[in-house]
C-alpha cells in the first residue's frame, strides 16, 4: 500500500498541490481524475519520486520514500509519464528488456526472457517486437512502453495518462491490462486519467481533484456522483447507471 | 535480435583488422634491419598518441551525446579547446616564451591538465551545487566561457611580441608531427582509467537513452550518472587535447559515422565500434598529412575540413535529430 499525507508542491509562491492526502492499496486500480492544472501529474510524480515534495510524506510498503534505495525501489514502484520521446532507434523487445534492468542491472536470463515474452503477449505486441519503435503507431508504441512496466513486474505501478492519443480499442485493451494487473496479480495500479467514464468503469477506488487539493477520495459509487464531478469541473453533470457501471453525461450542458 | 548483433560483430572484427593493418604498415613502412631503431623509437609514440588522442575523444563525444540526449553536440561546446590555447598563450605572456612551464614540454602538460581539469570541476561544482539540474544551463555557460576565452585569447595575441606569438601558434593546431614519448606514456594510465569508467556505466548509459522520467523508474539516478560521466569526459578530455592539440570536431564526425554504420543502442558496442574507426580514420589522415601532403599541413586542418564538410552533408539530409 502506498500512502500520501499532507504532500504539497509549490513552483515560487503558487501551490500545484496542496496539503494533498490518498491512499493506493494493493489489489485495486485507483484513478486520479480532475481538471487540467489540478495537479495531478504532479501528485503522481511525488509518489513516485520522480519530482520531490516541499512538505508532506510518502509511505511505500513498510518504508518512507526517502528511506528507499533507489535501486531497490524500482524493484517495487514503476513509473510511466506521458511523453515519451526517445532519441534512439530500439525494437519493441529490446525496449521490453529495459523493464528487466532494476533486477539485472543489464544481464538477462532465461527467466527474464520469461518475463518479457508474458509482458508482450499481454499487451498483443507479440507479432511485431521486433519492429523499430518509430515505425510504429502512437497506439503500438504506447503499448510497447506499458510492457515494459509490466516486464519491470513491481507492486505498484503509476501511469501518467496511459489512454492519451489512444483509440478505443487500444484503450479498452490498456484498461483489462491494467486491472488484470491489479485484481489477478494483486498490484497498486494508480493512473492519472481525463476520460472520467473509463475511469469510472475500470476502476476500484477515484481521487478526485481541483487546483492542488484533493477533493474527494473513495470508492467510484463514492465519487461519481453529481455533486463531486459538478464541483470539480464547474458544468452540469447528469449521471445514468447502465448495467452497473455509472456513466457520466455531460454533452448537453 | 541475434541477426543484428552478428551482423555488428562482423563490422567490429573487420573495423579492428583495417586498424590493426593500417597500424602495422604506418610502423612498419621502408623499415630495415639498419633503420628500424630509429624510425620505431619515432613511429610508436606517434602512433600510441593517435589511438590515445581517437580513442579519447571518440568514447567521450559518445557518452557526452547520450546525457546531453541530443547527436550534434561534443564537449568541445563546453569550450575544452579554446581553454587550452588561452592557458599557452596566458603562460606566454605572463612568464615569457623561454620560462620552463613553456619549453618543458612536461611541465607544460601536466600544467596544462591540471589547469583545464580544476577549472571545468571548479564549474562543474558551483553549478551542480547551486544551480540544480539542467544539463543545457551547463552547456550554454560552456559556450559562453568558450568564447570568452577565445576572445581573451585573441586580444592577448594581437599585443604580445611577435616572435613570442610563434610560440603560441604550434599550440594552436593540432599535431602528431613532434610528440613527446615520455607524454604519450604518461597519459596512458589515466585515459585506460576514464575508458574503463564508461565501460563500468556502459549499461546503465544504455538505460538513460529512455530519458531521465524512466531512467528514473529503471532505479537509475540520473543526475549522479551525468556528474560522473562528466567528470570522465574532462579528464578524458583534457589529457588529449594536451597531448595533441584541438581535434574535438573528430568526435562529431566519428560518433555520427559510428550510428550509421551500427544499429546497436549499447554503449559496450558503440565504444568499441566508436574507438576502432577514430583509430583508423586518424592514423589514415596522418599517413595523408605525411605521405601525400607531405608535412605541408597539420591533421587538424583536414579534420576540419572533413568534419566541416560532413556536417553540412548531414545539415543537408536533415538527418539532425
Amino acid at each position: 500500500m502506498i500512502k500520501l499525507t499532507g504532500l504539497s508542491k509549490k513552483y515560487g509562491k503558487t501551490f500545484v498541490v496542496r496539503d494533498a492526502s490518498a491512499l493506493f492499496p494493493k489489489g485495486e486500480v485507483t484513478s486520479v481524475i480532475g481538471p487540467n492544472g489540478a495537479g495531478k501529474s504532479t501528485l503522481l510524480s511525488m509518489a513516485s519520486r520522480l519530482t520531490g515534495s516541499d512538505a508532506g510524506v510518502v509511505l511505500i510498503g513498510e518504508k518512507l520514500l526517502a528511506q528507499w534505495d533507489t535501486r531497490e525501489l524500482a524493484r517495487h514502484l514503476a513509473v510511466l509519464r506521458q511523453s515519451n520521446s526517445i532519441n534512439m532507434r530500439f525494437t519493441i523487445r529490446e525496449l521490453v528488456s529495459f523493464g528487466r534492468f532494476p533486477h539485472t542491472q543489464g544481464r538477462l536470463h532465461d527467466n527474464d526472457n520469461n518475463i518479457i515474452d508474458n509482458a508482450l503477449e499481454h499487451l498483443g505486441i507479440t507479432d511485431f517486437q521486433h519492429r523499430y519503435i518509430d515505425e510504429l503507431s502512437g497506439g503500438q508504441r504506447q503499448m510497447a512502453f506499458i510492457a515494459m512496466v509490466v516486464a519491470q513486474d513491481t507492486d505498484y505501478v503509476f501511469l501518467d495518462e496511459p489512454l492519451n492519443n489512444l483509440d478505443i480499442k487500444h484503450s479498452v485493451e490498456i484498461m483489462h491490462t491494467l486491472r488484470d494487473l491489479a485484481h489477478k496479480l494483486n498490484k497498486a495500479v494508480v493512473i492519472v486519467i481525463h476520460d472520467i467514464n473509463f475511469a469510472s468503469c475500470y476502476s476500484d477506488r477515484i481521487v478526485a481533484m481541483k487546483q492542488g487539493e484533493v477533493i474527494k477520495e473513495g470508492t467510484v459509487a463514492e465519487v461519481v456522483c453529481k455533486e463531486v464531478m459538478e464541483s470539480i469541473y464547474e458544468i452540469p453533470f447528469d449521471i445514468q447507471e447502465i448495467g452497473n457501471q455509472r456513466i457520466c453525461l455531460y454533452y448537453n450542458s | 535480435m541475434r541477426d543484428s548483433a552478428r551482423r555488428d560483430a562482423v563490422k567490429i572484427t573487420l573495423l579492428a583488422l583495417g586498424c590493426l593493418a593500417m597500424i602495422a604498415w604506418f610502423i612498419g613502412q621502408g623499415l630495415t634491419i639498419d633503420n628500424y631503431q630509429f624510425f620505431l623509437s619515432l613511429r610508436f609514440p606517434k602512433v600510441l598518441a593517435i589511438i590515445l588522442a581517437a580513442i579519447a575523444i571518440a568514447t567521450s563525444s559518445l557518452v557526452f551525446q547520450t546525457i546531453t540526449n541530443n547527436r550534434i553536440l561534443t564537449p568541445s561546446i563546453l569550450g575544452f579547446d579554446n581553454l587550452y590555447v588561452l592557458i599557452q598563450v596566458l603562460f606566454v605572456v605572463a612568464l615569457g616564451s623561454a620560462h620552463a612551464w613553456i619549453t618543458s614540454p612536461m611541465v607544460n602538460f601536466i600544467l596544462s591538465c591540471f589547469v583545464m581539469i580544476g577549472f571545468s570541476l571548479l564549474l562543474f561544482y558551483f553549478y551542480f551545487k547551486r544551480l540544480g539540474r539542467n544539463i543545457f544551463t551547463l552547456i550554454l555557460i560552456g559556450i559562453i566561457c568558450g568564447s570568452l576565452f577565445s576572445s581573451v585569447t585573441d586580444f592577448l595575441t594581437m599585443v604580445i611580441d611577435p616572435n613570442e606569438f610563434t610560440n603560441v601558434q604550434d599550440a594552436m593546431f593540432a599535431s602528431f608531427n613532434n610528440i613527446n614519448g615520455e607524454l604519450v606514456y604518461l597519459s596512458t594510465l589515466p585515459l585506460v582509467l576514464c575508458l574503463a569508467g564508461f565501460m563500468f556505466y556502459s549499461r546503465q548509459l544504455d538505460v538513460l537513452w529512455l530519458g531521465t522520467d524512466n531512467a528514473t523508474s529503471l532505479g537509475l539516478d540520473p543526475v549522479r550518472i551525468t556528474r560522473r560521466i562528466m567528470v570522465l569526459v574532462t579528464v578524458m578530455v583534457s589529457i588529449a587535447t594536451a597531448l595533441v592539440g584541438p581535434v574535438l570536431f573528430l568526435g562529431l564526425i566519428v560518433v555520427s559515422l559510428t550510428r550509421e554504420l551500427f544499429n546497436s543502442y549499447r554503449h559496450r558496442t558503440l565504444i568499441l565500434a566508436s574507438s576502432l574507426l577514430a583509430v583508423l580514420l586518424l592514423i589514415a589522415g596522418q599517413w595523408f598529412v605525411e605521405n601525400v601532403l607531405t608535412f605541408q599541413t597539420t591533421i587538424s586542418v583536414l579534420i576540419n575540413l572533413a568534419g566541416g564538410s560532413y556536417f553540412l552533408f548531414l545539415l543537408m539530409r536533415n538527418r539532425i535529430n
